[in-house]
């Protein structure tokens, strides 16, 4: 059916003036439309043989519905893919009103919370769960500095703090989606979880204690030079650099990575590294950067700042929670020397590190200046030695040596 | 800057230097509409070019501004360089088939044959008490249409200056004068640098919140955002300057730093130009948005005559500071 005027939606043959079989050529009139406004001959834009008429007289169609078939001149049958008017897409003869579900009488009003595009944006960025926020804004709009005042600013040199690593049993074994306690309820059951770890672990295993001065010279001033190079956000913290000789040697020194569990150790299935973070308020925890002897400086340094963003704002996932294979302690930005740590069972190794300092260090004959870390080895003596112990200390300030390889 | 490079003048001056410096470049270049010879225009603009350039080129017309703004379409299309004055732009409408059925058009539905740089300039706005046919802002009609540049000059350098750049570009142009603003005075550079007509400009720095304007309520928008700093609220005002095509780069870049956008448009709410910007941050700087974007427009009336519903209905800068005070939070 061609359209016969831009108003036209649709026409109703008349008359066909060709029969199939019947030979036309382009310019023939074929059949006659009424287009409502108007008696209208219908032309052939085609030669050919008529095949089929499509559509009989006192049909009404749409605009665009084939009205016939054209075969090419010669051929017996196989329809030339022409209609009569070049056929664009086939419209539906007849418009089926929509069928609308009807409405309950009350649709029950679904609770949204009132976010500004940017506070959500930002919630997102730092992790915060706006069902905890508080809105100022206009009608009690959540707005971006409503968020950032939940989650309080996050650097990544936070990272790391407190020695005895944390609950977990009480806290994460099933991470309660559940309504979000009150913080002061959170607090109370954090500690609970920790007391109750923590007294397990002092009553049950039995720690040796190592500790090794490392130089981190060399380290530090490599440290220095890459960050020049680097645009501010993408620069490297110190700890990322002990995180990673830790994640580098632990494949070495397989006995200190997994658990202790009924009378025997279990190695784990990778270096999964807890690192400890402390929280606001009190309390840490200390969740995994899975499979961390494969990633690089700056998959560390991204991990630590996702996990403690994450962390603070309670979006831990549960894999993290319970995997750790064995855990970092950095105390070192609180500025204290060594951590004896605790362990965090059912692991059987905890690896600290206090402050890098400036101090004396006698080397060939010669008193100097260096940089110089503390590490220490918490290690559970049923599964492991000192002479274990050490060999991973040894290899820990190895690799320190050479920053450039981590 | 000396004082002797500064040069004390008026919107209305200003306008007058531009018309006389572009007639003096160009002797293509001529002025007509009603009363701009002998009268001196009805807002005083051409007073005393009569005298300078004489009835050729300063030219008064009939009482049909669609006869005289064909006739400048027709101008132009032969190759002069005319600049329209229509009094006002309720009168434009008169002339609405000539600017969107041929200004606007012929351009384009010749292939590009016919350049038509021409210059219409309207007065617009209210504030004078001029009653219901003689106050309206109808600025946002015209800049719907495309084919136009629309300018709105709003700053004595602007309306000293914008001309050159009008007359320069081959599409037509419609510059809109606010009738408040003519006798707005100040200190303008003698030689002072050209000037684009495709960029707004920021009149203000600040970092809480962006109030897009453009020309009668600029200056309204400057001094609710003196108030707003009294209170330690910093506001950013955008002059647009350029009301089509708009330059969306700008109030962009602005609401990505404040985060928060108040519009200042003297023209009826609904389907405004205010709403046209609206949509636009919503549909490209949405996620920057902390709060919804929202308008201070004129009420929805004819202009009222008397002096105190005038000013009731239109934008004041105590509405802008109370719409502003209600986005950040703050007590009014």
């Amino acid at each position: 059916m061609p359209s016969l005027g831009a108003d036209m939606e649709s026409g109703t043959v008349l008359e066909w003036l060709v029969k199939p079989g019947d030979a036309v050529k382009r310019g023939d009139i074929v059949a006659v439309v009424d287009t409502s406004k108007a008696e209208i001959e219908v032309e052939i834009f085609e030669n050919g043989v008529i095949g089929e008429l499509l559509v009989g007289p006192g049909e009404r169609v749409p605009v665009g519905t084939p009205l016939a078939t054209v075969l090419a001149a010669g051929t017996n049958g196989a329809p030339v893919p022409t209609a009569v008017p070049p056929a664009p897409a086939p419209v539906a003869p007849v418009v089926v009103p929509p069928q609308v579900a009807p409405l309950p009488a009350h649709a029950p009003a679904a609770h949204r919370l009132r976010v500004s595009p940017l506070a959500r944006r930002t919630a997102e960025r730092l992790s915060v769960d706006l069902a905890t926020v508080t809105g100022s804004g206009p009608h009690g709009a959540i707005t971006r500095s409503d968020v950032e005042a939940v989650a309080a600013p996050v650097t990544a040199a936070a990272v790391t703090e407190a020695p005895p690593p944390v609950p977990h049993a009480a806290v994460t074994e099933a991470p309660p989606p559940a309504p979000p306690a009150a913080p002061a309820d959170r607090q109370k059951a954090m500690r609970d979880a920790i007391a109750a770890l923590m007294a397990r672990s002092k009553r049950e295993i039995p720690h040796y204690y190592l500790e090794l001065q490392i130089d981190m010279t060399r380290a530090v001033e490599w440290l220095h030079e890459e960050n020049v190079r680097r645009p501010l956000p993408e620069r490297l913290l110190p700890s990322v650099l002990l995180l990673a000789a830790v994640a580098r040697v632990v494949p070495d020194v397989p006995e200190l990575n997994g658990y202790w569990i009924d009378g025997g150790f279990r190695p784990g299935s990778g270096v999964h590294l807890g690192v400890a973070i402390s929280l606001r308020g009190g309390g840490l925890i200390a969740p995994a950067l899975h499979d961390a002897d494969r990633m690089s400086l700056d998959e560390l340094m991204d991990g630590v700042r996702d996990l403690v963003q994450r962390a603070r704002s309670g979006r831990l996932r549960g894999s993290e929670m319970s995997d750790p294979t064995i855990t970092v302690t950095n105390l070192g930005e609180r500025g204290v020397d060594l951590v004896h740590g605790v362990i965090y069972p059912p692991q059987v190794a905890l690896v600290g590190f206090g402050a890098v300092r400036e101090r004396p260090w006698a080397a060939e004959g010669m008193l100097g200046v260096r940089q110089v870390v503390c590490a220490t080895l918490a290690a559970d003596h049923r599964a492991t030695d000192g002479h274990t112990g050490s060999r991973f200390l040894t290899l820990i300030d190895r690799r320190l040596q050479k920053p450039e390889e981590l | 800057m000396s004082v002797a490079d500064t040069i004390t003048i008026t919107y209305r001056e200003a306008l007058r230097e531009a018309i006389r410096e572009a007639m003096l470049a160009d002797e293509r270049v001529f002025l007509m509409g009603e009363d701009v010879g002998a009268y001196g225009g009805s807002f005083g603009v051409s007073k005393g070019l009569l005298a300078e350039f004489g009835p050729e080129r300063i030219r008064d017309t009939p009482l049909s501004e669609s006869a005289f703004v064909g006739a400048g379409i027709g101008s132009a299309m032969g190759g002069m360089r005319p600049i329209v004055e229509v009094m006002t732009v309720n009168f434009c409408l008169l002339a609405l088939d000539q600017i969107m059925n041929n200004a606007a058009t012929i351009t384009h539905m010749s292939g590009g044959q016919f350049a038509i740089p021409l210059v219409i300039r309207m007065t617009t706005g209210a504030g004078r008490q001029v009653a219901a046919q003689h106050s309206h802002s109808l600025e946002g009609w015209l800049a719907h249409i495309p084919g136009l540049k629309v300018l709105a000059p709003a700053t004595l350098a602007d309306a000293r200056r914008m001309l050159t750049p009008a007359l320069a570009d081959p599409n037509p142009v419609l510059i809109f004068e606010h009738g408040s603003l003519y006798n707005m005075e100040g200190e303008l550079r003698a030689g002072g640098a050209a000037v684009d007509i495709e960029h707004a400009a920021i009149r203000r720095d600040g970092g809480d919140v962006t109030l897009v304007t453009y020309g009668g309520t600029l200056p309204t928008t400057l001094t609710a955002a003196d108030e707003l700093a009294g209170s330690g609220i910093d506001a950013e005002v955008i002059d647009l300057r350029v009301l089509r095509p708009l330059d969306d780069a700008t109030v962009m870049a602005s609401v990505a730093r404040t985060h928060r956008a108040v519009i200042i448009d003297e023209g009826w709410r609904s389907g405004s130009l205010a709403a046209e910007i609206s949509a636009r941050i919503m549909e490209q700087a949405f996620y920057e948005l902390d709060a919804p974007v929202a308008r201070v427009c004129s009420a929805e009336v004819p202009m009222p005559y008397p002096a105190h519903l005038e000013r009731a209905a239109l934008p004041q800068p105590d509405a802008v500071v109370a719409e502003v005070r209600r986005m950040v939070g703050a007590d009014v």
